[in-house]
């Protein structure tokens, strides 16, 4: 199935913080199509580096990020659902961000793109899919970063999300989740061709926003996972080992596809991102939701480690909260929400189903 | 004990307890099922009697069936996730066939009572002549077919009886509502602690 990326343009969108960015570009595809009673919309949420192209082919070949996951008879079918996805705020696919032109200068936003959050993403979201009729979602998931605009859906929006499935996420960023962010940060900044931003008429910060990819690939990965898929093993061309190889050539491929400052604005959103507003519990900002929930997590993540959904599951149990919980066995760590596609569709599937006949019923 | 959906749960299930628990839960009432494996009996309750259906199990591969079943279940341990639960979250709570099996079945059974409003327990009884024979004549831990297992891999740690459940019920003031003995799925109504094969009690709080 090719699809093509829409634009649709709103006036304005106010952020949490008060700020308000006119007008603002919301990049996204569907696939499938909207039932009459408008019951089976599913909005996919994507992770720190994914886009609105979740499924399908490009007309430029390409292959959406998730794939493996949507499409008729998938995880997310499309012959049952009609399934959404957009690219965040602060993104550089086609959503404005600090690579759009801002109207009252004429100049890219750049460094002055005004901060903006997790939940920012969310109202974004929350207006796209107002203006395609839908008043209540079907179902909202993600893993990554994805999970936690599925979080913050149901939080912010109880009476709009029936579902959500965030996987391989967490409610709030860790120490070490933070740390990773900074020194992908800094390595941006160290690179002088960032200049502060200001590098639409120069050269892009490659260097730096291709090392920030190379700490990022690493945390997607599990030291299990590299040994399988690299070892010792060099190359016979340069003699360098595999590993190095892999992750300059990620590196140097993301630079053609990503803005350095996004990179800042999003893993800044991730960081800032806490559920619970700096309360200790979850118990009390899950109060709001009456979603149904299925969490699931992976072995080997240990970027997203399991006892951080566990997190989310305990304190909806607290609640007596409908949840499915789920840790995956697998070796491939954070890249698992990716990859292990066969136990995750059998597993949406059937929890969408269920979902399904709730949502009918209410 | 002859339900309406009485046939169709003992093909179902071929489990006698099954087929009773199916039949004592209410029509939409909210249940937690204690080791639902793989969720079969929730989603026949889910299906056939808007039941709010919720599981805990701790193997994987059954868990990943549960959930693929449109189940609620979550990964964990019996002993350790009631202690999360709200007083009073369920109406009913059922351990089928498990007891035997935890490690503080006493304890366990008060997290049921506190997080659910009854409890519908189903054990096999090891007062059963048969068991009791085999002890009796061969001297060696029974091994029957209600309990196949030998000595050194049974999951079962507690060998409790008809009589045993009743002593402890008492002495704990906890209410038996109801109570059914079952011999493969025969309903047994005389010396239930001599020739049932299974107890199945719905226990509240007095």
């Amino acid at each position: 199935m090719v699809v093509e990326t829409q634009i649709k343009r709103f006036d304005s969108i106010e952020l949490e913080s008060g700020v308000v960015i006119q007008p603002v570009d919301i990049a996204y595809e569907t696939y499938g199509a909207l039932n009459a009673a408008q019951s089976n919309a599913i909005l996919i949420v994507h992770a720190f580096s994914g886009d609105a192209h979740a499924a399908g082919e490009s007309a430029d070949g390409q292959r959406g990020w998730w794939e493996n996951m949507i499409g008729p008879g998938k995880g997310f079918d499309t012959d049952k659902y009609f399934v959404i996805c957009t690219n965040v705020l602060g993104g550089c696919k086609g959503t404005t961000g600090p690579i759009s032109i801002n109207p009252a200068t004429g100049q890219r936003y750049g460094m002055s793109f005004p901060v903006v959050t997790i939940g920012d993403m969310v109202r974004a979201q929350k207006m796209l899919v107002e203006s395609l009729g839908i008043k209540r979602l079907l179902s909202v998931a993600g893993g990554s970063m994805g999970g936690m605009q599925v979080l913050e859906w149901a939080v912010s929006h109880p009476e709009s999300v029936a579902s959500a499935i965030p996987i391989a996420s967490t409610a709030r960023h860790s120490a070490q989740q933070i740390a990773f962010n900074e020194v992908g940060r800094q390595a941006i900044m160290a690179d002088p061709d960032w200049n502060g931003g200001e590098y639409f008429d120069s050269k892009p910060p490659a260097r730096g926003l291709s090392v920030a990819r190379m700490v990022g690939h690493i945390t997607y990965m599990s030291d299990a996972s590299m040994r399988e898929k690299f070892g010792r093993r060099q190359r016979e061309d340069n003699g360098i080992f595999e590993v190095e190889s892999y992750l300059r050539y990620r590196g140097s491929q993301f630079v053609d596809r990503f803005d350095a400052n996004s990179y800042l604005y999003i893993t800044k959103a991730m960081d800032l991102f806490d559920l619970a507003n700096g309360a200790q519990s979850l118990v009390p900002v899950l109060n709001k939701t009456r979603t149904r929930f299925l969490v699931i997590s992976f072995t080997s993540d240990w970027l997203y480690p399991s006892y951080q959904s566990l997190e989310i599951v305990n304190a909806l149990r607290r609640r007596n909260q409908d949840v499915a919980y789920i840790e995956l066995t697998s070796s491939y760590g954070h890249d698992a929400f990716l990859v292990e596609v066969d136990e995750q569709a059998e597993l949406i599937t059937g929890f969408l189903a269920r979902s399904m006949k709730d949502y009918s019923r209410a | 004990m002859k339900g309406e959906h009485g046939p169709l749960v003992h093909e179902l299930f071929g489990r006698g307890d099954y087929g009773l628990i199916s039949e004592i839960v209410e029509p939409g009432s909210c249940v937690l099922d204690l080791g639902c494996g793989e969720g079969e009996l929730l989603a026949w309750l889910a299906d056939n009697k808007n039941v709010d259906a919720r599981g805990v199990e701790i193997s994987p591969a059954k868990l990943q069936k549960a959930i693929a079943r449109g189940v609620s279940a979550y990964q964990g341990d019996i002993e350790s996730c009631l202690a999360d639960y709200p007083d009073k979250a369920f109406d009913y709570v059922l351990l089928s066939q498990t007891l035997q099996e935890v490690r503080y079945p006493k304890q366990v059974m008060q997290d049921i009572l506190r997080v659910g409003r009854r409890a519908i327990i189903a054990f096999p009884n090891f007062g059963h002549y048969k068991v009791r024979l085999a002890h009796l004549l061969n001297g060696r831990a029974p091994k029957t077919k209600l309990f196949p297992y030998d000595w050194y891999d049974s999951p079962n740690i507690h060998f409790l009886t008809v009589d045993d459940f009743e002593i402890l019920a008492a002495r704990e003031r906890w209410q038996i509502e109801r109570r059914y003995f079952l011999s493969g799925t025969k309903e047994i109504k005389a010396m239930p602690n001599l020739l049932a094969e299974v107890a199945v009690f719905v226990v509240s709080h007095a």
